[in-house]
């Protein structure tokens, strides 16, 4: 069975796509690694190998979870399954 | 099946000042960029000898200059080095190079290029550096234990393979050589931001917390008087954001992985200090691959490791550094530069206990002599961290 994307804590906003060349449409098989559980998922966008899906739903000003963990927020509403990076998401530093 | 760690060995060089090294370099140091030519000359002439040129030494002043020569003189103290001929412009900043690495005991000689001329400096100096290839290829490796090796670790081009798989992996063979009294360095100041209270979180006291918040913020404080943008595509850089790293915090909370779930942070170093005890150290340092390694180099670490993500190449010319991925992509792609593989952790074919085996492996047979990807590849970068504008 292969693993489509990792999230790393049940509690986070966010799973990395662990595969090349996902497209739009594909079935997921995402693999919670801290709690060593398997969820299934739609993607709704191509997402490149390393990049992330949302695995809830993302208001605009939202804080993204990752590792249990504020990595930055929102800019713009993200639906689960889309493609959550630099275009939709920015550091709450610097 | 788990490797004895308290039984574990490897076998090096032991220096006059009880460290043991695990390559055998004959080095000629320039002190300055002016002498790079002729330390290049000196490896040319006289082979198993190694030139390492560098950009920097020459009107550098206060702590700036202070760090330019606790780096090059750390990198001819570390246990890796044999022997070293300095080569510099004049005679009095050769000397004084020379003098900070004699303290090892290590046969060290001066040149100045002042009054001599580059054909004769690298005539005199080749037939020093023969002299001590003579020296060096003499001595005897001994068998030490495992303990005794000083590991660094940094990691580079990293992306979200870095924080899920290649960082933990770090981590846990970390967690276990912590545990058997090994000497551990972590550093990459800037890319903690985010994560930075869980590192102060696992310092061992309220005064190495202290001391930890404090050089924290000394860098953001510098990032904060200089920035002119968010830092996207410098940190994280272009290729961490193809790699599917959005912000600073999310890079940060993958490489903090590196230092795993047990180890505290025992000290703090500034940037090119050396240990006094074992234990996790944090130093200050620039999250620039090259930079970083080289400054471990000057802490007197003898095996590096580095995670990647998208591939980042780097080499030391002294510091064996060892690389893993998790990504299969780079793995599929550019395998030649990659040490460790664990891809396998992604698929859950691979557990992180064996992933950190996997790795301890390697270092022990990086530490017997196994040559590196990078070192065969032939990756000699050596970076010299500047604090300011020359006076």
């Amino acid at each position: 069975m292969t693993i489509h994307f990792v999230v790393h804590d049940e509690g986070d906003s966010v799973g990395v796509v662990v595969v090349e060349g996902l497209k739009a449409g594909t079935k997921l098989t995402g693999w919670i690694m801290d709690q060593d559980k398997l969820i299934e998922f739609d993607a709704k966008n191509d997402i490149p190998i390393g990049h992330k899906l949302a695995i809830k739903g993302i208001g605009n000003g939202d804080t993204i979870i990752k590792y249990g963990v504020d990595i930055g927020r929102a800019v713009k509403d993200i639906g689960a399954g889309e493609h959550l990076h630099v275009h939709n998401v920015k550091t709450k530093r610097w | 099946m788990s490797i004895d760690l308290k039984n574990a060995s490897f076998e090096g060089w032991r220096r006059d000042n009880g460290r043991m090294g695990v390559r055998n370099h004959v080095l000629i140091l320039p002190v300055d960029d002016i002498s790079n030519a002729a330390a290049e000359g000196v490896a040319r002439n006289i082979q198993g000898c190694i030139a390492i040129p560098h950009a920097y030494g020459r009107l550098q002043f206060g702590a700036d200059l202070d760090l330019h020569f606790r780096t090059i003189i750390g990198t001819g103290c570390n246990p890796n080095v044999a022997a070293v001929v300095v080569i510099g412009i004049e005679l009095g900043w050769a000397g004084k190079v020379a003098e900070g690495i004699a303290k090892t005991g290590k046969p060290v000689e001066y040149f100045a290029i002042e009054q001599n001329g580059d054909i004769a400096t690298i005539a005199n100096a080749s037939r020093a550096a023969y002299r001590m290839v003579k020296y060096a290829t003499a001595l005897k490796k001994t068998r030490a234990p495992l303990q005794d090796l000083w590991v660094s670790t940094k990691c580079g081009e990293s992306d979200t393979t870095s924080g899920l798989a290649s960082c933990p992996t770090v981590g846990n063979s970390f967690d276990k050589l912590w545990e058997n009294g090994n000497t551990l360095v972590f550093g990459e100041t800037t890319e903690l931001t985010g994560g930075e209270h869980l590192v102060a979180a696992r310092c061992k006291t309220p005064e190495i917390r202290d001391q930890f918040m404090r050089m924290f913020d000394r860098y953001q404080a510098v990032v904060e008087a200089n920035k002119t943008s968010d830092l996207s595509e410098s940190q994280p850089t272009k290729g961490n954001i193809e790699g599917g790293l959005t912000t600073i915090e999310e890079k940060a909370l993958g490489n903090i992985q590196k230092i795993g779930k047990k180890c505290t942070v025992d000290g703090v170093l500034d940037k090119a200090e050396e240990p006094t005890h074992p234990g996790l150290w944090f130093m200050d340092s620039s999250s620039a691959a090259a930079e970083m390694v080289t400054l471990c180099a000057a802490s007197g670490f003898a095996v590096h490791t580095f995670p990647t993500g998208q591939g980042n190449v780097i080499g030391n010319p002294i510091l064996p550094v060892i690389k893993l991925t998790a990504n299969p992509r780079t793995m599929r792609t550019m395998s030649e530069h990659i040490d460790v593989d664990v891809t396998g952790i992604l698929q859950r074919k691979m557990n992180m206990d064996d992933a950190g085996e996997a790795l301890l492996d390697c270092i022990i047979r990086t530490a017997d002599g196994q040559h590196t990807a990078a070192e065969i590849l032939g990756h000699r970068e050596y970076s010299l961290t500047r604090l300011y504008e020359s006076a």
